[in-house]
């Protein structure tokens, strides 16, 4: 569905994206992860035909984006960061309006829209003006608008920005949704972590313009960060005793404390609390932690997505505490 | 399937429609020109509404299509011209639909102006009008594709916009006679006049009105509104093609 070999686009000195190759498979959830700056959007707008390249090359849908501009549009849907309908218009003449510009006719562009209205949950705000409309009505409205021509490729550029928890909320499952009945294929961008987490099956890192990592999101947390147990004890010589007890394990001790990195480690908690009862050294208390996406980011870049002001969320796996 | 003509009308008719639903602002900038016109056209000599009421026309069709881009400005910041970019609409008929929008409210204004100068004397001829607003026509959606190009670049400067349009619309205006005639001014604003393409504009209006259709001047001011429209579609293509 996508295609692109080494595509860079550099504004004056600025290497906004610096030789990207990716491949994007029919039917798949593709999240677009990184600070902002990152490069995400700029890839978007080349992928969507708004800004030509520097160099590379993209196909999306089969055509070129920058040979066959008129082919690539009539296939994709793009919801940008801004809201696509006009503030003086009406969000029912904006969707038939947009149905138009699709090439549907009079007749199909008003059933079209009323039948997106009606999904998208927008019936009582459609026929009002846009600029009266709360962010989250408008940002559905500008869904249903991406959607109007039923494409086979959906892009969003970051779809939830300035959305409340909530409305963020509907919003992904009416994506989700939407994906299920039409097999869609999606790529969005985003910088909220728990989005790329709990929506995408594919989550592609991009830093400075370029991808540093390219997979599912368990995959990606398994294999650059992996869980971790931590034991604590009442003295660091029951921590000690414990810890040669468990040294098959390798576990780091801090303190009155022992770190363990361990794949699956719920599973693997009550083997090694008994292991501990048995040899004598139970531990008072234990902490499994799982990572987050945002923990390797920190671990690909040295830096932390959050700590650019680029998320503000909460983590989404909060640590397990278990007392014993 | 679509043209560059549905394209155009898709652009036109999205433009179009929160006037039709909110019609009070149409009817106030119709009511404007015939304020002028009977505040000024008092002040000339006998006999010269003839000469007078074609100007006024153009004038207030130069107004309204110089004003296509301040609309845009707003929808780029917004978001909503980026939703167009993205659809396969054919980029000129961006351009076109939104000039003729500016363009049709002012041939509904023409028709009310001349309307209201007949009883006072003036006689125009109706095919010759026809023509001479087709002309003015292509030459405004030039000038509309202009001042999309000019929103364009002012972006992210509102003030750009603003400035430059003020700055040339008026030299623009007298210097193609629209409100006194050029021939009792020295040289230098004369040969300045020749160089100003709505100076053919003005006067192939005023000879067609007066019902003098085959002439030099209606060929003169049919290639100057092409050559104004070729170079605006033209600019406003290559803008949009540039701009990020």
């Amino acid at each position: 569905m996508i295609e692109t070999r080494g595509l860079t686009k550099h504004f004056k000195d600025v290497r906004a994206v610096d030789g990207i190759d990716l491949s994007v498979a029919p039917g798949e959830l593709v999240a677009l992860l990184g600070p902002n700056g990152a490069g995400k959007s700029t890839t978007l707008r080349m992928l969507t035909t708004l800004i030509p390249p520097t160099a590379g090359t993209a196909r999306v849908a089969g055509f070129d984006v920058v040979r066959q501009q008129r082919e690539v549009r009539l296939r994709i849907g793009y919801i940008g960061q801004g809201n696509g309908a006009g503030h003086s218009q009406r969000g029912r003449d904006e969707l038939i309006s947009q149905g138009r510009a699709y090439g549907l006719g009079v007749r199909d562009a008003r059933n079209r829209a009323g039948t997106l209205i009606e999904s998208l949950g927008l019936a009582e705000v459609a026929d009002r003006r846009v600029s009266t409309l709360s962010g989250g009505q408008r940002r559905r409205l500008d869904i249903a608008m991406g959607l109007i021509h039923s494409p086979e490729l959906l892009f969003l550029d970051e779809p939830s920005t300035g959305l409340d928890p909530q409305n963020r909320a509907n919003l992904q499952e009416h994506i989700l949704a939407l994906r299920a009945r039409h097999e869609t294929t999606i790529v969005l961008t985003t910088h909220y972590l728990d989005e790329a987490d709990s929506m995408a099956e594919r989550v592609i890192v991009i830093d400075h313009g370029r991808i540093i990592a390219d997979d599912s999101p368990a995959r990606l947390k398994a294999e650059h960060v992996g869980d971790h147990i931590t034991l604590g004890f009442d003295h660091e010589t029951d921590a000690a005793a414990a810890a040669s007890a468990l040294a098959a394990l390798h576990p780091e001790r801090r303190g009155a404390r022992l770190v363990i990195a361990a794949q699956g480690a719920p599973r693997r908690v009550p083997g090694i609390l008994d292991d501990l009862r048995a040899a004598g050294h139970p531990a008072a208390e234990v902490e499994v932690t799982r990572p987050t996406l945002d923990d390797v980011f920190l671990k690909l870049t040295g830096r932390s997505l959050r700590e650019g002001g680029a998320a503000q969320e909460p983590a989404d796996n909060p640590d397990e505490l278990v007392e014993v | 399937m679509t043209t560059l003509i549905t394209d155009s009308r898709t652009v036109f008719s999205r433009e179009l429609r929160p006037l039709l639903r909110d019609p009070f602002t149409i009817i106030f900038s119709m009511v404007q020109p015939l304020v002028f016109l009977g505040l000024f056209a008092p002040l000339l000599p006998d006999n010269s509404l003839q000469w007078f009421v074609p100007g006024i026309i153009v004038m207030s069709c130069l107004f309204a299509c110089s004003m296509t881009g301040s609309n845009l400005l707003f929808e780029i910041q917004t978001g909503s011209h980026e939703r167009m970019l993205v659809t396969p609409l054919r980029r000129p008929a961006l351009l076109i639909g939104r000039a003729l929008k500016e363009i049709v409210p002012m041939f509904a204004q023409a028709a009310l102006i001349v309307a209201v100068c007949v009883p006072f004397g003036f006689r125009f001829e109706f095919a010759g009008a026809v023509l001479g607003l087709l002309i003015l026509a292509a030459f405004c959606i030039g000038l509309g594709a202009l001042s999309y190009t000019l929103a364009l670049a002012s972006k992210n400067q509102e003030w750009l916009f603003w400035t430059v349009q003020q700055t040339l619309l008026f030299p623009l205006l007298l210097l193609a006679g629209v409100l006194l005639p050029i021939e009792n001014g020295p040289g230098w604003l004369q040969a300045l006049a020749k160089g100003n393409p709505l100076s053919y504009v003005v006067d192939a209006e005023r000879a067609l009105f007066n019902g003098e259709i085959f002439t030099s001047a209606t060929l003169s001011g049919l290639i100057a509104a092409a050559a104004v429209a070729a170079l605006g579609l033209w600019a406003g293509v290559r803008a949009m093609r540039r701009s990020d």
